[in-house]
């Protein structure tokens, strides 16, 4: 593959508005709940009101009876299991044999309007046979009287437990000079995008089926919608409308798109599936609540010996993406560091709670927290700077990390140098007065997933198609899945770039099934780096049969010619060129319209031990960010005054988004530390709502300074890697440093609520330590 | 409902009289009966602001308010702030700054954006903060949305 630019760039790298913003700004885009069909029905769900319990029967006839249903709907008409993994299939569209939390599908009813479909709800008749609940995951570790599944580990509520072990960890802390152990303690935080969940569907007499969802996965709701309705493929279509907003909370085939695609199929009629807000917190598949257990030995120099790490993730009634989410917890931790010797025991455990799942920067975000405070722990007690520790135990470039992760492309060094220089960090870091603080937090991620969940490497993670005709427009068709973050406006300014053309004459089409090659999707932060790879090459074909038209034109070779801006030139001579519709046009007399086709594969990565997977990615992005922080020391509140946040994103494509990504990840950083929380009592979710789940103020946002210093990645598509989720990780630990350096008081549960604050100042206070002279 | 059950309102500018039930919600009457989209419907309690539109060119969540209380008032939508052609110097700025991600949050930013220019041309950051602290964004951090709203209220005269 290509890396770095023959030529200097001319769109890439600047600041690219996106191309659907006169659309958004006006409230033309169309979303899937703008979408109309004639004679559409309303789908609505009915959900346990119990935690755990067996059904015995379910009565609707009175509901079928109601004037004005079409059709209503039980577990046992789809009861084929599904599931983001191939491997844990064990969610059904709606509930068969058992409920498994407050909130799981038991009926449904498609009905000619709202309150028809909620009067038939109402006659729905649930016999059931209550079960012990499990909504603390330590219960569900040893053997339980009632497992939430049967595929739960020996009678366990148990879902997956990782053990991995390279190197000799007991040797090496054996023969440390120093040692820590830090247990943080996580709630469970959700995506709370904008945009409800939603889903369109309409079954037609032709035999096929049409499904419009908010979902950043769409590919994978095709595959699950064919295996649970039985439906080949090929009948299917799927159209992704705008999304608003995602942050893997749209990335599961989720049931309810399942059940809206059955009523359809049963009624004959399109049906409408709106989730309301509260819904939309029940379906969760936020962050997981999470125990971890980190230690970690360094030896005199300051280089780490080893890490040794426990995770006990609190996943909810279903699998999701939880397996992924085990491994993550424990091989995400490493990198950015060298880590010789690495022990890791983590387990997933259903509990009967609102399914747990993939939440930005996924399975990265807890783990880093604990290990970033165990840096700075451990850089107090050796007196060494945080910066200097962490300089010093690096990852190399082009190296392999002890589970064989293939690191190409790294600037961490470089975050830190700037991070450190811009922060003012040495005039400040334990020099401001009690109250005020610094901290650092670094962080890793990967640029993409290596691994295609449904298929085998051999096949494209992700294909775009170009098609232009004699108007000079250019039409990109691909199943990636822009839900705000861009990846729409980048598609178009790759392809913009390679033809040297404005970028007005690029349109992304609409994500649709028939026509858009398979992309996987926007998850694991991979869009960019594939599709923009599969773009690039795309748009090098079709600026090949173009030039060939233009030398065809000129009658010179085409290997003398370069593209410019809108033109076709012999090298080095613009005024000699073709314009590119000339160009284009001549290419065109033997086919018509070109067409142009490119392809992204992931290389072979990884090792061969099981798991070995896990966490493989063809790039990978490094952080270091500065928080500085003002504690209220008499109320415990306290504000993030600004965050200097270095990020090595390879190159920047589009400086725009990029920084939006950056913005837009600190804010939600920031929310899971200063105060979002899935609020528990048993299994019973309490805060359902954007009133009572915090999602941080425009006046908590503190001032952000962007550092963005990557070099070139080696094999990004331009030399770039991801944005999307990396930015978020260092957030927390740089605030959890700061407040330590503020007042001395380390804060491993989160959030940092200002309660916890005055119990952090409480104790100290008891325990008579000084800081700081306060 | 009853045959005289109805509302009648300027909306956008337009005179309109429309079939309403006491109950009917402007929210629902908007998007469901007149097809005016560009309204969002975000979490129907008044916790998002997604639903903003301007009654009488003051903030309001139509996700709050019955219909019927429009009796006689101006609605302004999305829609009616968007000039025929091109962009309003607000819409302009918030496409040029990026402060649209997913966008689903943008049109009731920009509604309320457009009534804090009109009342207060010159706003601090601090006081474009309180303005749009009733609109949820999950996407910018708010950072964009900020900027665009200054820069717009130095663009216009």
């Amino acid at each position: 593959m290509a890396s770095g630019p023959s030529r200097p760039l001319r769109l890439l790298g600047t600041k690219i508005p996106y191309v659907e913003g006169p659309l958004k700004v006006t409230g033309r885009a169309e979303y899937t709940d703008d979408i109309h069909r004639p004679g559409e029905l309303v789908g609505r769900l009915l959900r346990s009101p119990w935690p755990h319990a067996r059904l015995r029967s379910i009565d609707v006839a009175a509901a079928r009876a109601t004037p004005g249903v079409f059709a209503v709907l039980t577990g046992e008409k789809y009861p084929t299991p599904f599931g983001v993994l191939p491997i844990t299939h064990d969610e059904t569209a709606l509930a068969v044999g058992k409920v498994r939390y407050i909130g799981d599908i038991v009926a449904a009813v498609a009905a000619r309007d709202e309150r028809t479909a909620e009067e038939a709800l109402a006659k729905i008749r649930i016999d059931v046979e209550p079960l012990a609940d499990y909504p603390d995951p330590q219960t569900g570790l040893s053997k339980v009287a009632e497992p939430i599944h049967a595929r739960g580990l020996n009678g366990t509520n148990v879902q997956k437990e990782v053990v991995q072990h390279f190197g000799d960890v007991d040797a090496a802390f054996a023969r440390a000079a120093r040692t820590v152990r830090v247990r943080g303690s996580f709630v469970g935080v959700t995506h709370a995008f904008t945009e409800p969940l939603v889903t369109l569907a309409e079954a037609t007499p032709d035999g096929r089926l049409t499904v419009w969802s908010a979902t950043q996965v769409p590919h994978y709701l095709h595959r699950s919608l064919s295996e649970v309705l039985g439906i080949p493929m090929h009948r299917i279509r799927v159209i992704k409308p705008e999304v608003g907003g995602g942050f893997g909370g749209k990335s599961d085939p989720l049931p309810h798109e399942i059940v809206c695609a059955a009523l359809a199929v049963e009624t004959g009629r399109p049906v409408r599936m709106l989730l309301d807000r509260e819904d939309v917190f029940f379906t969760n598949h936020g962050r997981h609540p999470t125990q971890n257990d980190v230690r970690i030995a360094l030896d005199a120099d300051g280089r780490i010996l080893a890490y040794d790490i426990e995770a006990v993730i609190d996943g909810g009634a279903w699998s999701s993406f939880g397996t992924v989410t085990t491994y993550y917890n424990g091989v995400l931790a490493m990198g950015p560091y060298t880590v010789p010797n690495f022990r890791y025991r983590g387990r997933r455990v259903y509990t009967t709670k609102p399914p747990s799942g993939a939440m930005r920067a996924h399975g990265g975000t807890n783990i880093r927290y604990s290990v970033e405070v165990a840096l700075d722990r451990l850089a107090e007690e050796t007196g060494v700077d945080p910066f200097d520790l962490r300089a010093r135990n690096a990852l190399p470039p082009h190296s392999l990390t002890v589970n064989q992760f293939r690191i190409t492309s790294t600037s961490f060094l470089k975050c830190l140098a700037v991070a450190r220089e811009r922060s003012g960090w040495d005039s400040k870091f334990r020099r401001l007065p009690f109250g005020r603080g610094v901290g650092l937090g670094c962080g890793f991620y990967i640029s993409g997933s290596n691994s295609p969940i449904h298929f085998t490497p051999k096949m494209p993670q992700s294909t775009v198609h170009l098609k232009v005709d004699m108007d000079g427009g250019i039409a990109v068709h691909s199943m990636q899945a822009d839900i705000g973050q861009g990846s729409n406006t980048l598609l178009a300014a790759i392809v913009a770039e390679v033809l040297g053309v404005d970028l007005e004459r690029v349109h992304v089409q609409r994500v649709d099934s028939d026509v858009s090659p398979i992309d996987i999707g926007s998850y694991s932060s991979r869009v960019t780096f594939m599709m923009g790879n599969a773009a690039r090459e795309a748009a090098e074909e079709l600026r090949g049969k173009i030039v060939a038209g233009a030398a065809a034109l000129l009658g010179v070779p085409a290997e003398g010619l370069e593209v410019g801006h809108e033109r076709i030139h012999p090298v080095g001579r613009p005024d000699a060129g073709v314009p590119f519709l000339d160009a284009l046009h001549r290419a065109m007399e033997s086919t018509g319209a070109l067409q142009a086709t490119g392809a992204y594969r992931s290389p072979t990565l990884g090792g061969t031990f099981k798991g070995a997977r896990a966490g493989t990615a063809p790039a990978y992005t490094f952080s270091a960010y500065v928080a500085e922080v003002d504690v209220d020391v008499e109320t415990g509140e306290y504000r993030v005054e600004k965050i200097w946040a270095a990020f090595d994103c390879g190159r920047v494509l589009n400086r725009l988004a990029v920084e939006g990504q950056v913005e837009g990840s600190i804010h939600m950083g920031l929310g899971q530390l200063m105060g979002e929380s899935m609020n528990y009592r048993a299994s019973r979710l309490f805060n359902p709502s954007l009133l009572e789940y915090k999602v941080p103020a425009p006046q908590q946002m503190p001032e952000v300074e962007i550092l963005l210093v990557g070099d070139d990645d080696p094999e990004g598509p331009f030399g770039a890697k991801e944005a999307g989720e990396g930015p978020l990780i260092a957030t927390l630990p740089a605030v959890g440093n700061a407040l330590y350096d503020a007042v001395g008081c380390r804060f491993l549960e989160l959030p940092i609520t200002p309660d916890r604050v005055l119990k952090g100042l409480d104790l100290r206070a008891k325990e008579g330590r000084r800081w700081k002279g306060a | 409902m009853s045959a005289e059950a109805r509302v009648k309102f300027l909306l956008n500018g337009h005179p309109q009289e429309v079939p309403c039930e006491d109950a009917r919600i402007l929210l629902d009457l908007l998007r469901d009966d007149l097809h005016l989209t560009g309204t969002k419907r975000g979490c129907d309690l008044g916790t998002c602001g997604c639903c903003t539109v301007l009654v009488d060119g003051r903030p309001t969540l139509s996700c709050l308010t019955l219909a019927r209380l429009t009796e006689g008032r101006s609605v302004t939508t999305i829609e009616g702030l968007t000039p025929p052609q091109g962009l309003s110097a607000v819409q302009r700025a918030f496409v040029d700054l990026g402060a649209t991600q997913c966008g689903f949050c943008t049109p009731g930013f920009v509604v309320t954006a457009t009534a804090l220019l009109e009342e207060n041309p010159r706003p601090t950051r601090a006081e474009i903060e309180r303005a749009i602290s009733g609109n949820l964004c999950r996407c910018t951090g708010y950072i964009k949305i900020v900027d665009a709203i200054a820069a717009a209220s130095r663009s216009s005269g």
